[in-house]
């Protein structure tokens, strides 16, 4: 099971509405994935900063941590806290070492999304709660993915639900299973790239960073991942100006979208899709097995 | 159920989804008689749902407004459905009889295991379009996906496009005519002589499904299969 949504906004004045569409859509995808949810949102870009989107483990005290950071990196690191995950606001330079920081302390903080305009919410608990948690409806952005989880690889945890991101503003979804994730896993860790998790889907998150950062565009880094993950899925790919779909060759895993000028939406099912503003007259199709597609900005 | 959610238009029985349940929808159709003909039913106000019109067994027309989600006109029989948009995985799944008509696309697994009856889909049925194909007759006037009428045992597959990989992969003894390009055949199937007897049982096909005169049936080409995994072969032993 597991259920996934995306959507990528094309007319501006719907900005302001995507938090209130995406979560709409992941509502009716509470069924296919009761355990957990998560949500990458594109927002608008804070010039000189990079966010780094993070989980607080248990009891950490948020306010002493970020007191520490801005004392032991730099001053002007923001902190927006909702829930259990904190947006830090970092600014570029420092924005390695501060990574190094969260790091340095896993009884306290993981580090699950960075970029310029990513920010990541993820958590256990009815999708429902979870989006009202981090007033998800709230939120404006560009483009966004959400996902929720029905777990089979790896233990429910808030680190362990979609999405996950693996590089700057790179962020994946994923529906079905990876069966060559643990030797992928050993291969992407040998070559640099930091998969943080025990989760599957992580490493294909990793495998795109990986394609991509020796500098193949999205639709090629998703082309070639075809001939290299073993398993089933259906992915929703984020990055910092698009949005891609790839559904592996049998095709197992549902998948629907839609498009009009106002915007392009992928769903598990075609239910999720059917409060979006003009669908009665929107382009619905199934994404051809085997197929990249992706959107830019 | 309240009755407020029936409204009748003529002898039409309007059945409004945003009012009721698809539970209380087959639940009413499951009360239908048998055994004469019902006046028709109209389901408006679809938003995706799944086993919409499923285990109908009743003479009858029905109309569904608006996509449905999976499995719709499972297990049907007598009836005639009508889906004015787009269908998702399964649609007419097991139909035993009856015929159920999708104005728009199918996804996955379109007629699968289908006993008898008719499925006539106006676009495309992606993947696994007919697979274990029992004795129903799909018509597909757009192309289908990969792996169709995988181990399809009797019933026919006419397709007016395309198909997709791995056609009638390990097929047992359904019919299959398609008009266009085939991506690749399953194992042990073939392409075949359309003999007389072919074409006249693919004009009777496509007049059942109104589309007589439409289609040149001298346009298609037929499939079956070669019977080669028919039986154990011991030269084989090796690859268990």
């Amino acid at each position: 099971m597991c259920g996934i949504a995306g959507l990528f906004i094309k007319n501006k004045a719907l900005e302001s509405q995507m938090g209130v569409m995406l979560a709409q859509m992941t509502s009716t995808l509470c069924g296919r994935g009761p355990d957990s949810a998560g949500f990458a949102i594109y927002t608008t870009d804070d010039p000189g900063f990079t966010k780094l989107s993070v989980i607080a483990q248990g009891d950490a005290d948020l306010d002493s941590l970020h007191e520490q950071m801005c004392r032991e990196v730099a001053p002007e690191i923001q902190k927006s806290a909702t829930g259990s995950n904190v947006v830090f606001r970092v600014p570029d330079a420092k924005a390695g070492q501060a990574i190094e920081w969260i790091d340095a302390r896993p009884a306290e903080l993981a580090l699950i999304g960075q970029g310029k305009r990513l920010e990541m919410y993820k958590d256990v608990g009815y999708p429902d709660d979870v989006a009202e948690r981090f007033g998800i409806a709230q939120m404006r952005g560009t483009h966004g993915i959400a996902h929720t989880r029905m777990a089979t690889e790896s233990a429910v945890t808030p680190e362990g639900a979609h999405p996950f991101s693996t590089a700057n503003d790179q962020c994946l979804v994923h529906n079905g299973s990876i069966s060559n994730h643990a030797s992928m896993r050993r291969a992407l860790r040998k070559d640099g790239i930091k998969v943080r998790t025990e989760n599957d889907s992580e490493v294909a998150a990793g495998y795109l960073s990986q394609q991509m950062h020796q500098g193949k565009s999205l639709g090629d880094a998703l082309d070639s991942s075809l001939d290299v993950l073993d398993g089933f899925f259906t992915f929703v790919v984020g990055t910092e100006n698009g949005f891609g779909v790839l559904r592996d060759p049998i095709a197992c895993k549902p998948a629907v979208m839609a498009e009009t000028n106002d915007y392009v939406a992928f769903a598990s099912e075609y239910k999720s899709l059917t409060g979006l503003p003009g669908i009665e007259n929107a382009r619905v199709w199934e994404p051809t097995p085997a197929h990249s597609y992706f959107w830019e900005h | 159920m309240t009755t407020n959610t029936l409204q009748k238009a003529g002898n039409e029985t309007v059945f409004d989804l945003s009012r009721s349940s698809v539970r209380d929808l087959n639940a009413y159709l499951h009360e239908l008689p048998a055994n004469r003909p019902c006046d028709p039913v109209r389901v408006t106000h679809l938003t995706g749902d799944h086993s919409v019109v499923a285990g109908l067994d009743a003479d009858l027309d029905i109309q569904v407004d608006g996509h449905v989600g999976y499995f719709c006109g499972g297990m049907l029989r007598q009836a005639r459905l009508t889906i004015n948009g787009n269908a998702g995985q399964g649609v007419g799944s097991n139909i035993e009889s009856g015929q159920i008509h999708v104005r728009g696309d199918a996804s996955q697994s379109a007629g699968a295991t289908g006993r008898g009856g008719r499925l006539v889909i106006d676009g495309n049925a992606s993947a696994r379009c007919g697979i274990s194909l029992k004795g129903t007759d799909i018509i597909v006037k757009g192309n289908i996906g990969h792996l169709s009428a995988f181990m399809a045992q009797s019933g026919r597959l006419v397709v007016f496009g395309d198909a997709g990989d791995s056609l009638g992969d390990s097929l047992y003894e359904a019919h299959i005519y398609v008009r266009g390009s085939v991506a690749s055949l399953g194992a042990d199937c073939i392409a075949k002589k359309m003999r007389d007897e072919h074409r006249k049982e693919l004009a009777e096909l496509l007049e059942a499904a109104g589309e007589a005169g439409k289609v040149d049936v001298n346009d298609f080409t037929r499939y079956g299969s070669a019977r080669q995994l028919y039986n154990f072969k011991v030269d084989n032993i090796g690859a268990y």
